[in-house]
């Protein structure tokens, strides 16, 4: 757990850029700091890793004060996607990745697992990208590398300045789930830093919405939907989205608990015959003991039918929580919803009819009175 | 016409000598600037980290370049006598200049973002250097080399004065008797090393540079 207690942070010249901050980033959570051009964001994350020091009040990590943990140390345990990417442009995108596993020793076919793991992970083949070097990369592809070289040596805090802002919407998508799945696995804490609501109330366990050097307001995505503490907050949020988010039920009211699953044990052939059984063109793939794996697509079934069910399950549609907020589905661009419980067993799908009904109901009666 | 075929003559016929001078030339300024590489790359860093120093430093192998070439020779032979080492000292000395100030640029120009992350994932002061600001500085240090190696291999040709040998043998030979002949066949090697050691550090310095540009 990291803690800041009035924190306050003048530079050089005598610029005041944090003002009395009090934020707690729990273990396991994932953090979004959100709010205007230089209103703190970048200068609150470089506290946590001591690129920078704070002018006073205190921080600490795990309960010890930040200034007497070895900086070095800190680093290492710390994964940080820097704001402009700063690939180091004479090393190759393996050496890259690959940077903090060799300060740290790792033996070569530890680091070269991991390196290609990484590397498939965001979609780059190992061994086309491997050897290159970063200018030969595009920009999308750059931001990839360095989110990665964070994520290399499995640190349990990732600091994340504005990662994802160089990619095209679909990959920005991906990279959010992935982010999502692997906070989830394997509990890391996560401070995220982004210009993008939408990103923010997507992914967020708790956002903190900052405007000129001070929080203006913390708490989870519906918290903040909910009940925006003034107007300030309000206009950042948009009005689009209050109207989508104001009471929305959680995920639960939505289930459509007839929505069938296939066992992956299957034959292709069975899932079809469901599928087109159900009109449905995307099927939840449960294991035997109903646990969610992922979703086959009807696409995908019918063009390759000749191989077992297991090799068309695409994992990377993530499923939600039946606590979770619905809000987060609808900030998502997904088209299926899988719901499961804490423990991963398959309950249903989110039933967007449903959804977009109670949608429908909140906005309209609300653009009747604007217009 | 006549003057040409007089000179191809001689050096054809002198080919084995000259050659020999040749070597020698190269061997001064070879000597020169592995010591300048030596001594200027560290006093080029500890200008780049060590604000204080970096005043101090780079005037100081400014005025070394300052003196005239015949001055500086002169004085060093007051102290280290007549000889190819003291020809080798006054290069090294020229030598300095370009390699020192372009180690520090070198190091300055690194892209900020660049070390940040250097040092944000968990480097050391040191391994920030070695792993990443000194290679990123090479382009710039490549640079510096090649115009080093130029200036030395020029600045070599006065080395008879001070007992030295090289390429400068002819050429002073050839003043002193009045020889156009044997001064060119001097020169004319001489011009061509420094133009060789420009062509061939300048590949050089551009494979760097398009491997680094980002
Ligand atoms: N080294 C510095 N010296 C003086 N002022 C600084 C320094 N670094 C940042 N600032 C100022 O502190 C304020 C906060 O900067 P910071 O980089 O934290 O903003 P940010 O929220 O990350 O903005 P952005 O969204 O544009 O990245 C800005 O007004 C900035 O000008
Ligand atoms: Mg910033």
């Amino acid at each position: 757990m990291i803690q800041l207690k009035n924190v306050n942070k003048v530079y050089e010249d005598g610029f005041q850029a944090l003002k009395n901050i009090n934020l707690t980033f729990e273990e396991g959570k994932l953090n979004v700091l959100i709010g205007p051009s230089g209103c703190g964001k970048t200068t609150t994350m470089k506290l946590l890793n001591r690129l920078i020091d704070y002018t006073d009040g205190e921080l600490t990590i795990d309960g010890k004060i930040i200034s007497e943990i070895d900086p070095i140390e800190l680093r290492r345990q710390m994964g940080y996607v820097i704001q402009s990417i700063g690939l180091f442009p004479h090393m190759t995108i393996y050496d890259n990745v690959a940077t903090v596993p060799k300060l740290l020793k790792w033996d070569k076919a530890k680091t070269k697992d991991r390196v290609y793991e990484l590397l498939n992970m965001v979609d780059l083949d190992p061994e086309v990208y491997c050897e290159r070097y970063p200018n030969e990369l595009s920009g999308g592809q750059q931001q990839r590398i360095g989110v990665i070289r964070a994520l290399a040596a499995e640190p349990k805090i990732i600091l994340m300045d504005e990662p994802f802002s160089a990619l095209d919407p679909i990959s920005r998508e991906q990279l959010q789930d992935q982010l999502v799945q692997l906070q989830q696995e394997i509990n890391k804490t996560i401070i995220f830093v982004t210009h993008d609501m939408d990103e923010a109330i997507k992914i967020a366990d708790q956002i903190i919405l900052m405007r000129e050097g001070e929080v203006v307001q913390k708490g989870t995505p519906r918290e903040i939907l909910t009940n925006p503490k003034d107007d300030f907050v309000r206009e950042f949020i948009g009005q689009e989205r209050l109207e989508k988010a104001q009471g929305l039920p959680p995920m639960t009211a939505f289930v459509d608990a007839n929505f069938p699953s296939v066992n992956v044990e299957k034959s292709v052939d069975d899932l079809i015959d469901v599928m087109v059984k159900h009109k449905k063109d995307q099927m939840p793939i449960v294991d035997n003991d109903d646990k969610y794996l992922g979703i086959v697509s009807l696409y995908d079934a019918v063009r390759k039918h000749d191989v077992v069910l297991r090799d068309l399950v695409n994992p990377d549609i993530i499923a939600y929580r039946e606590t979770a907020e619905v809000e987060k589905f609808v900030a998502s661009k997904d088209t299926i919803a899988p719901i499961v419980k804490e423990d991963e067993t398959f309950i249903g799908v989110l039933d967007q009819d449903q959804l977009l009904a109670v949608l429908h109901d909140k906005i309209e009666p609300k653009s009747g009175v604007r217009s | 016409m006549d003057f040409l075929i007089e000179l191809g003559t001689y050096m054809l016929e002198n080919s084995s000598e000259l050659l020999a001078l040749a070597g020698e030339h190269v061997m001064m300024v070879l000597y020169a600037i592995g010591f300048a590489l030596l001594v200027g790359i560290p006093l080029g860093i500890l200008a780049a980290k060590f604000k204080k120093a970096a005043p101090v430093i780079l005037s100081l192998v400014n005025i070394l370049q300052l003196i005239p070439s015949l001055a500086m020779l002169a004085i060093l032979l007051i102290y280290f006598g007549l000889g190819n080492s003291t020809v080798v000292i006054g290069l090294f000395f020229y030598s300095l200049l370009p390699i020192v100030r372009n180690t520090y640029v070198g190091l300055k120009e690194v892209d900020a973002s660049v070390t940040e992350a250097g040092r944000g994932i968990g480097m050391t002061p040191l391994q920030l250097l070695w792993k990443v600001e000194f290679p990123l500085s090479i382009p710039f240090l490549m640079a510096g080399l090649r115009v080093a190696a130029v200036i030395a291999v020029a600045v070599a040709t006065i080395a008879p004065y001070i007992g030295g040998g090289g390429l400068g043998s002819e050429i002073v030979g050839g003043i002193n008797l009045q020889n156009d002949v044997r001064l060119y066949a001097g020169a004319i090697p001489a011009a061509a090393l420094a133009i060789l050691a420009d062509f061939l550090l300048g590949i050089f310095e551009r494979k760097t540079k398009n491997r680094f540009a980002n």
